[in-house]
């Protein structure tokens, strides 16, 4: 598989990074280059096999349903959340306008 | 009184433990290493002398009132741009969290602060760890401090830890911390002539660390020697229930444990490994450390690892993909960068800030990773690529069967100038063809300095370990640390 | 297969309806963070570094939510799958702190199930099974206010990682009746459970309707997608708007685009919401921050055993063992507070009386449902802030069991109960409320209404039987309704005869 300009263009919009025609036009044969090499992988005989889901064996560990258990990844921290926020307004985060 | 800057962590804590000198006194010196280095190495992102000071103030008042010390109690050392840091800016080597600060500490450097560490500064790094010599960072690059002979050409420390390997083989810090996604502990580490250890996947935890590729990234012990990189690590392992990957296991006394006797130990040595066309001084390095296992008691016994060469494009699948997602959050609404140019609505501030905030190859492994992702191509490229990923763990489960450590070389080249690779990122990803697999199937892995190239230059050795068997790693190192004796330092040009 | 039709040009039109059902799970904490969830906090003060997707934070499971989609799996007979995953689903949007939900694509934690809605209690033909595809426990996504300055929105993250179950019914709806029946016994379901409070006014509760439209018997058709429509009412109209705005467009010549809507109750019609409409690639793919979840039977056994008696079983129940009419029998278990509120009465009711529940159970659900609900209705109020505990009511009923009162006096002093919180032997002891079998008392209070109306009486005696009812009642009121009504009648037939 290949990737065109217009493909480019298009994982360029869905990842949210605007590139100029130019960047579009040195990434094409750059990722078709990376591609190609990645695609080696085909040749494997996967037959039988399960992706992987835990590089080392370890199950989920659930957390008890206590509010603020620990500080660090509880709530209660307004201040905090907000501290590095570019257009922090009235203990909200500030965006330009949607319309939904 | 001997230059301070040359002790390792076990010299410089004994040292303050014994008041043979001041935790203060240490912190000083190294303070100024790095403000002489620092406009040459650029090894830093930000320095924090004041911190530094700080936690020796502390180590010292607690000797003075009688107080047990930890464990590295006394060193000062860098930590990586990629750790949060509460109240010093953090940004990954990256434009788009410029000027972000923490409001959290990581897990891993808050168990180093308990255990009496200081912090000399951020080490710069590969924006978002993403490269393999240092030339992907929004805050310059970083110069290796080893140079060929008469040659002043700069040249790599190794990636993603870059700032790290360069800033422990100046000695301008005794120590440093890491992360392994591919081999960005272990690949500069060789580069520079200094050790680091990648340990089991989950004992580190990742909490508060900036994630590239969430099912690789580690973090790790950069350091003189095997038994400096043993005490940082132990006192830097542990499980944490805020990562959901954290392993729920005792961190073993592995600097108590260390052992350099190999006798009934098995070493497997892959045939996979042995590249054609391979750098004759990095096979000669590999087969003086075979030398050196025998030499050590061990018995070396032929492997096979048959999908060794399906590892490195297995990674550039699985983690693009995994950081184009990790990535997402730098979207400028929260923290970090925001390009909002005129009339822009929200998608376009989106888009604006990203390409404003990353840098090409963060942006060339975003785009791979969502190119994987996408509809219709995620089967043939991640569900494929994760199960040649489990096969890559199978050969390795199979390979330990028979032996107890695999030796093989960290990188396959030393050095190289800045510039030479950066051109090609194919070129550049095929630096982690040694290292890339143990990542892949979560194992603990060090290199140690083996000795210098043709062009003066230190090679690195790799030992992979067992899941869990970081003693295991740390011992057959130390083996090899032993018997090449590898005393060669970078003449001091800064 | 329903036979609801829309009538267009062309002919008959059937209509196909799925609904995909977010659930809020009733928690202290979110799912992946320690913040809290209650309704109403102050803007982004529940809310975690987690939840902010500050660089380097993580994700860890909280069990109950876990627990409580097992629960509710169970409770629908639907699989549970011992073995599930957490999936990233990646778009990029301001209530989306991650720039990902974390979700469940590949492998949910529940599997095929079912729930039977009856559009008609008295009709069991109307009995309809409604195939539930899955469900899944997810984020939430954090708010975006729009009205508050003229240039920007403001992002609260108050809801940001709040757990969810979304229900992913079949398409197995053919009207709106139906779609509104599915969803109030989802409801139901899930608030005897406990897994959800059901809450839909606040959110807790929103349903995505799929809608599409074919000929009968034909082609499936293009279906769009209504999000968030957060009551049964509203769904019931989105069902019918889309269906006729999908075959008008369809009969112009149109054709329907598959696309994600919006409903404005305030115009009662849909319309497209384009600013999601570029988001359609999600690349899911694992969470590799997560670990599988593997359920052992342990957990399984524990959300098992304590499942209560479901809304279904407890119907028939009813009917069955207590002898309730269909009709009461589903009123009483439409909700759950309505249910705990009648087997405590009901408890208290045969504890008094000394009888077995089945002996006592029609009085105490006719009065909960014909007396209790009215009144309370009259003052706005509902079983949850009812003045009246249910062993107050019981007292009442026992009252009118052992004849103390009559059930007209009942009426009195079930009013008075509401007004005053007192119990009912003190009102009745009060207000000098008690029955009377004095038959001298009847008698008289009889021949002075009989002697009042002579011409009534004649009437009656030449064939108008009707007048009964006026004697008896000017009786009543002569007595002050204090009079055994069986007395009452009988004394009155003799003195008429
Ligand atoms: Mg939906
Ligand atoms: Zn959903």
């Amino acid at each position: 598989m290949s990737v065109d300009t217009a493909t480019v263009a298009k994982i360029a919009s869905l990842a949210r990074i605007k590139v100029t025609e130019a960047e579009i036009g040195a990434m094409v044969p750059e990722l078709n280059g990376i591609l190609a090499w990645v695609e080696q992988l085909a040749e494997v005989d996967v037959t039988g096999v399960e992706p992987m889901t835990a590089v080392i064996p370890n199950t989920q560990r659930l957390r008890d349903d206590v509010v603020n258990a620990d500080p660090l990844t509880g709530g209660d921290m307004r201040d905090a959340v907000l501290a590095n926020a570019p257009a922090p307004e009235h203990g909200f985060f500030g965006v330009p306008k949607v319309i939904e | 009184m001997t230059d301070l800057t040359n002790l390792g962590i076990a010299a410089l804590r004994d040292g303050v433990a014994k008041g043979d000198f001041t935790a203060t006194e240490v912190a000083t010196a190294f303070n100024a290493a790095v403000e002489a280095a620092q406009p040459a190495l650029n090894a830093f992102i930000v320095t924090t002398p004041e911190k530094a000071l700080e936690a020796a103030a502390k180590v010292d008042a607690d000797r003075a009132a009688g107080n047990p010390l930890g464990t590295m109690a006394g060193v000062p050392i860098g930590m990586k741009d990629l750790f949060a840091t509460k109240g010093t800016q953090t940004t990954a080597a990256s434009k788009i969290l410029e000027g972000f600060t923490p409001q959290y500490e990581s897990t891993v450097s808050q168990k180093l602060w308990d255990a009496g560490a200081g912090m000399l500064g951020k080490l710069n790094l590969d924006q978002f760890a993403m490269g393999s010599s240092n030339e992907t960072s929004a805050f310059g690059n970083v110069i290796s401090p080893w140079r060929r002979p008469n040659d002043t050409a700069p040249l790599a420390p190794g990636g993603s830890s870059g700032g790290s390997s360069s800033a422990v083989a100046a000695r301008i810090a005794p120590a440093a911390t890491g992360t392994d996604t591919g081999g960005s502990i272990r690949q500069p580490a060789a580069f520079t002539g200094i050790s680091g250890i990648k340990p089991t996947y989950g004992r580190c935890s990742r909490w508060g660390v900036v994630a590239f590729a969430s099912s690789l990234d580690q973090a790790g012990a950069m350091a003189h020697d095997v038994t400096d990189c043993a005490i940082m690590l132990e006192a830097m392992a542990g499980f944490d229930p805020k990562d959901s990957t954290s392993l729920n296991l005792p961190v073993p006394a592995w600097t108590a444990g260390l052992n350099a006797d190999m006798k009934g130990k098995k070493v497997g040595i892959p045939r996979e490994y042995r590249l054609d066309g391979m750098d004759p001084d990095v096979a000669k390095s590999w087969d003086d450390g075979i030398a050196w296992m025998k030499d050590a008691g061990a018995e070396i016994v032929e492997i096979s690892l048959p999908h060794t060469k399906y590892a490195l494009p297995t990674y550039y699948i699985i983690a693009p993909a995994e950081a184009s997602s990790n990535l997402a959050r730098y979207d400028g609404v929260r923290y970090g960068l925001r390009d909002l140019p005129d009339g822009a609505g929200l998608q376009d501030m989106y888009a604006a800030t990203r390409a404003a905030g990353f840098g090409p190859e963060v942006k060339r492994r975003i785009m791979i990773g969502t190119y994987v992702l996408s509809a219709g191509f995620y089967d043939a490229y991640y569900t494929q690529a994760q199960k040649v990923r489990t096969l890559i763990a199978r050969d390795f489960t199979e390979a330990f069967q028979q032996v107890d450590v695999i030796l093989v070389p960290t990188a396959p080249s030393s050095a190289f100038a800045l510039g030479e690779k950066s051109a090609d990122p194919l070129e550049m990803y095929l630096n982690d063809v040694f290292s890339v697999p143990a990542s892949l199937a979560g194992l603990p892995a060090m290199s140690v300095p083996a000795g210098l190239d043709r062009s003066g230059l230190p090679l690195g050795l790799q030992v992979i370990g067992k899941a869990f068997d970081e003693q295991g790693v740390l011992n057959a190192s130390l083996a090899l640390e032993q018997r090449a004796q590898f005393t060669a330092r970078p003449a001091k040009w800064w | 297969m329903s036979d609801y039709r829309i009538q267009g040009d062309t002919g008959e039109w059937e209509v196909v309806i799925g609904l995909e059902v977010h659930a809020q799970i009733t928690t202290n904490a979110k799912l992946f963070s320690g913040a809290a969830t209650a309704f109403g906090a102050e803007p982004n003060t529940q809310v975690s570094l987690v939840d902010a997707a500050m660089p380097g934070m993580l994700p860890v499971p909280n069990r109950e939510c876990i627990r409580q989609a097992v629960r509710t799996g169970m409770a629908i007979n639907a699989q549970i799958n011992k073995w599930s995953r957490f999936d990233r689903k990646n778009y990029f949007y301001a209530d989306l702190p991650q720039g990902y939900q974390i979700s469940q694509l590949y492998h949910p934690i529940v599997g095929e199930g079912a729930i039977e809605i009856q559009l008609d209690d008295k009709n069991p033909d109307t009995k309809k099974t409604i195939g539930v595809e899955r469900i899944h426990v997810e984020q939430d996504a954090g708010k975006l206010m729009h009205d508050q300055h003229p240039t920007m929105s403001y992002v609260d993250l108050n809801r940001s990682g709040v757990a969810l179950m979304e229900i992913v019914s079949r398409p197995d709806m053919g009207s709106p009746a139906e779609a509104g029946a599915y969803l109030s016994k989802l409801r139901t379901i899930l608030r005897f459970v406990g897994s959800c409070d059901g809450n839909m006014d606040q959110g807790s509760m929103r349903a995505d309707v799929n809608v599409s439209v074919r000929k009968p018997g034909g082609e499936l058709g293009t279906r769009t997608e209504t999000k968030n429509v957060n009551s049964v009412r509203f769904v019931m109209a989105v069902v019918e708007q889309e269906a006729k705005r999908q075959v008008a467009l369809i009969e112009d010549g149109g054709k329907v685009v598959q696309e994600t809507r919006l409903y404005d109750p305030d115009r009662n019609e849909t319309r497209s919401m384009r600013s999601k409409e570029d988001a359609h690639d999600y690349r899911y793919f694992p969470d590799p921050d997560l670990l599988p979840l593997e359920l052992d039977d342990a957990f399984l056994e524990e959300c098992r055993a304590s499942l209560p008696e479901l809304p279904d079983a407890k119907r028939e129940r009813y009917e069955t063992a207590l002898g309730l009419s269909a009709y009461n029998a589903n009123v009483l278990t439409a909700d759950v507070e309505t249910a705990r509120w009648f087997e405590v009465l009901l408890a208290e009711t045969a504890a008094l009386a000394k009888k077995p529940e089945a002996e006592v159970a029609k009085q105490a659900a006719n009065w909960l449902i014909s007396e209790l609900f009215g009144a309370l209705n009259k003052l706005g109020a509902s079983l949850e802030t009812s003045p009246v505990s249910p062993a107050a009511g019981a007292e009442l009923l026992a009252l009118i069991a052992d004849g103390t009162i009559s059930g007209s006096i009942a009426k009195q002093v079930l009013e008075k109960m509401l007004e005053t919180g007192d119990g009912a032997g003190v009102i009745v002891e009060r207000e000098g409320l008690k029955q009377t079998s004095d038959t001298g008392a009847i008698e008289a209070a009889i021949d002075a209404i009989l002697a009042a109306n002579a011409d009534k009486v004649e009437q009656y005696k030449g064939g108008k039987e009707a007048l009964f009812g006026f004697f008896v009642g000017q009786t009543m009121k002569a007595m002050q309704g204090k009079a055994n009504p069986g007395m009452v009648n009988e004394l009155l037939k003799k003195k008429l005869s």
